[in-house]
């Protein structure tokens, strides 16, 4: 594969969390000490729009973007924004999409975001205290509860 | 490797974190997508930032820094650096003492920009050194170097980012150090700062021959690299345009051009003699293709149709392969739209409503040209919907011309209108006009930032404020409205029909806080007026 470099992208609209979300895998893959790289784009899209980050890691890391096509996992926060990046996944990546996690079931339903990286989270090989070591670096003190419930309930589901 | 000073930073953060290392007096600016984040990390982190009215102000401000022997660093978006191409002009005459570093953030595939301009022609065009960092290693090293650089040869030096570059994070490691900053202070030197003919005729000449140097310098600088590799294959590239080549041609050897003005000539002919093919790999216009072409080296460029949008490894394999077969069309995402309560679906709603001709600005409220509303009929750059909307009144039939409107942010409004309305008292329209101000109280687009019009500084505090309606009358105009479009949408709408009815000069200002920063700007206000209690409540 390509020289070991793992690709994620997180897609949503705008306001879901999608930046917050590429964010902390991120600064997990950082913490692990990988090479990595995130792309996103601000912008026209705060305003509803389509929003989409990619994160990229592995011993040594070029383009910052993922090239359509190689994404090995695919997370997507909003049902319709499925079909607007599938193209990004390759033949046998990972779609993680947003009924893989019942909203129902979160203490604080913002939080949806860091529930779907809990799915996320058991396929990748970092320990579970990195990624809540970023989870809690990336919220202040009033929202570690809610996220580290979104967190673990997403980690639980696959 | 040390994990120590390592650092997960976008390109945007990198170079606050340098200027602030590099004991950066003074960062200055405009907001604009995606260079705004320079300035609120740089103050973030400890510098000293502000938001001017618009870039030429930023610049002058930056170049009278420099002037004092301090380090300024003033940031814009690619076509801010058209508002303050004035001032740099001129300032590759003068030079500096201290340094001045100017950040172009481009913005190749327009993802929130009205073209996509390469400002790398500036460069050429003012005559400055510039450099394009690719990663936010990079941004944070050539900060630095730019600095130097500004202060040995006493010029601005242009940072030239892309929108990736600025917004992407990467690994860094802020290990470079500079020498510490001189000691602000003036000498009068007339011939060198004042551009009268007699004074800038030699500065002229100067500024080449420094030019010539610094090419020289920058045939064996560290700014460029060689990344020797199959010589059946050699790619010259900058900026991120060379991470994606990397990616897409790992075998390949590479030129990696870290400064591209004024470019090192021989170094590149020596490179391009070593390989058998020699391809330019850039993202935007083929800026470095033909200043190498016009130094007598044989290379290829992509073909013109990877001239358009930001490039990618996809795109920069098909470029290997010369593919100029039609590139697959993206899938369109939901596209961005005003907020659901949003006062300027009020406007909009209006305008529509009453059939105005809509000269409309660059902000949120361009969305106003989207379905439901369909109320805008041109946006061409920031401040053009006054100038605009006076021409059209100007020369259409009256029937059509009674109908003009113009709409302008709050932000753009400060940064590029005032001169409109002064045109707009100066030369009046037979018909009248009606300039609308859609006043939110913040810079809403590129995320909430402070202006002249809030009172408020980058930081959020109590400052100076410029009023709307006492500038308005303050030109002479009589008929200057205050309306909330959202407390009462029927009476504003009303409003606007009488001003278009009265053949008069009207100035309405729609004000009504922006939804998402309401909330903010009330904890701001409760803030400043309290600022001594709450600081003697704090414990400790």
């Amino acid at each position: 594969m390509n020289n070991g470099v793992i690709n994620i992208v997180i897609a949503g609209l705008g306001g879901q969390g999608v930046l917050k979300a590429a964010g902390i895998v991120a600064d997990v893959a950082f913490r692990s000490g990988r090479d990595v790289k995130q792309s996103e784009l601000h912008g026209m899209s705060q305003r509803g729009g389509s929003v989409s980050s990619d994160v990229r890691f592995g011993k040594e890391v070029f383009s910052p973007m993922v090239p359509a096509g190689e994404a090995d996992y695919l997370v997507v926060v909003a049902p319709d924004q499925i079909e607007v990046n599938r193209h990004q996944l390759r033949s046998g990546g990972i779609l993680i999409a947003p009924d893989a996690v019942d909203p129902a079931k979160l203490t604080n339903k913002k939080s949806f975001n860091v529930a779907l990286l809990g799915v996320l989270s058991q396929h990748l090989e970092f320990p579970e205290a990195v990624w809540l070591e970023a989870i809690g670096a990336a919220f202040p003190d009033k929202l570690h509860a809610a996220n580290l419930q979104a967190f673990a309930l997403g980690r639980k589901t696959v | 490797m040390t994990t120590t000073h390592r650092l997960l930073l976008s390109g945007n953060e990198a170079v606050a974190l340098a200027a602030l290392n590099a004991g950066v007096a003074l960062g200055t600016g405009y907001p604009g997508t995606p260079s705004t984040e320079i300035l609120e990390n740089f103050s973030k982190i400890g510098g000293r930032a502000q938001w001017a009215p618009n870039e030429k102000v930023a610049l002058e401000v930056a170049l009278g820094v420099a002037f004092a022997g301090a380090r300024a660093v003033a940031t814009m978006k690619h076509v801010g650096l058209n508002v303050a191409a004035d001032p740099l002009f001129t300032a590759a005459y003068t030079g500096v003492i201290g340094a001045l570093i100017v950040v172009s953030a481009d913005d190749p595939g327009l993802t929130s920009s009205q073209n996509e301009q390469d400002n790398r022609r500036y460069a050429v065009a003012a005559g400055v050194p510039m450099m394009e960092p690719s990663d936010a290693q990079e941004a944070y090293d050539f900060t630095l170097a730019a600095v130097e650089i500004s202060e040995r040869w006493h010029l601005p030096v242009l940072l030239r980012m892309t929108t990736r570059v600025c917004h992407s994070k990467s690994v860094v490691l802020p290990t470079r150090t500079i020498s510490p900053p001189p000691t602000p202070r003036f000498e009068r030197d007339v011939k060198s700062l004042v551009m009268i003919p007699s004074n800038a005729k030699p500065a002229h000449r100067r500024l080449r021959k420094k030019l010539a140097e610094i090419s020289q310098w920058n045939e064996s600088s560290p700014l460029n690299r060689d990344r020797p590799g199959d010589t059946t294959l050699g790619i010259i590239a900058s900026g991120v345009a060379y991470l994606h080549a990397r990616e897409a041609a790992p075998r390949a050897s590479f030129l990696k051009l870290g400064m591209t003005h004024p470019l090192p000539p021989e170094k590149i002919r020596a490179f391009a003699a070593g390989v058998n093919r020699c391809l330019v790999i850039e993202e935007g216009d083929p800026y470095l293709a033909e200043a190498i072409r016009a130094a007598g080296v044989k290379v290829e460029s992509q073909p013109e149709m990877y001239r358009f949008g930001e490039l990618s490894v996809a795109r920069v394999r098909r470029i290997l392969a010369g593919d100029t077969s039609p590139e697959p069309a993206p899938v369109p995402g939901k596209p961005p739209q005003l907020c659901p309560g949003c006062s300027h679906r009020n406007v909009f709603e209006a305008l529509h409503k009453l059939d105005c001709i809509v000269a409309g600005d660059i902000g949120c409220y361009t969305l106003g040209v989207l379905p439901p509303f369909e109320a805008m009929d041109s946006c061409v750059c920031m401040g053009a919907s006054i100038g605009v909307g006076l021409g059209l009144r100007h020369v259409l039939p009256p029937e059509q011309a009674r109908r003009v409107v113009s709409v302008i942010g709050d932000s753009t409004f400060v940064h590029s209108g005032i001169t409109g309305l002064v045109e707009m008292v100066y030369n009046p329209p037979p018909t009248g006009h009606v300039v609308l101000i859609l006043d939110n109280s913040t810079t809403a687009m590129t995320g909430h930032q402070e202006h002249p019009g809030t009172g408020r500084t980058l930081e959020h505090e109590p400052t100076g404020k410029v009023s709307f309606e006492d500038l308005g009358r303050s030109l002479g105009l009589k008929n200057v409205f205050v309306s909330d479009p959202s407390g009462d949408p029927i009476k504003f709408a009303q409003l606007v029909q009488a001003c278009l009815a009265n053949q008069q000069l009207n100035l309405i200002i729609a004000r009504r806080p922006c939804l998402l920063i309401a909330g903010k700007i009330k904890e701001y206000e409760r803030a400043a007026n309290q600022p001594c209690t709450a600081a003697l409540d704090e414990p400790e």
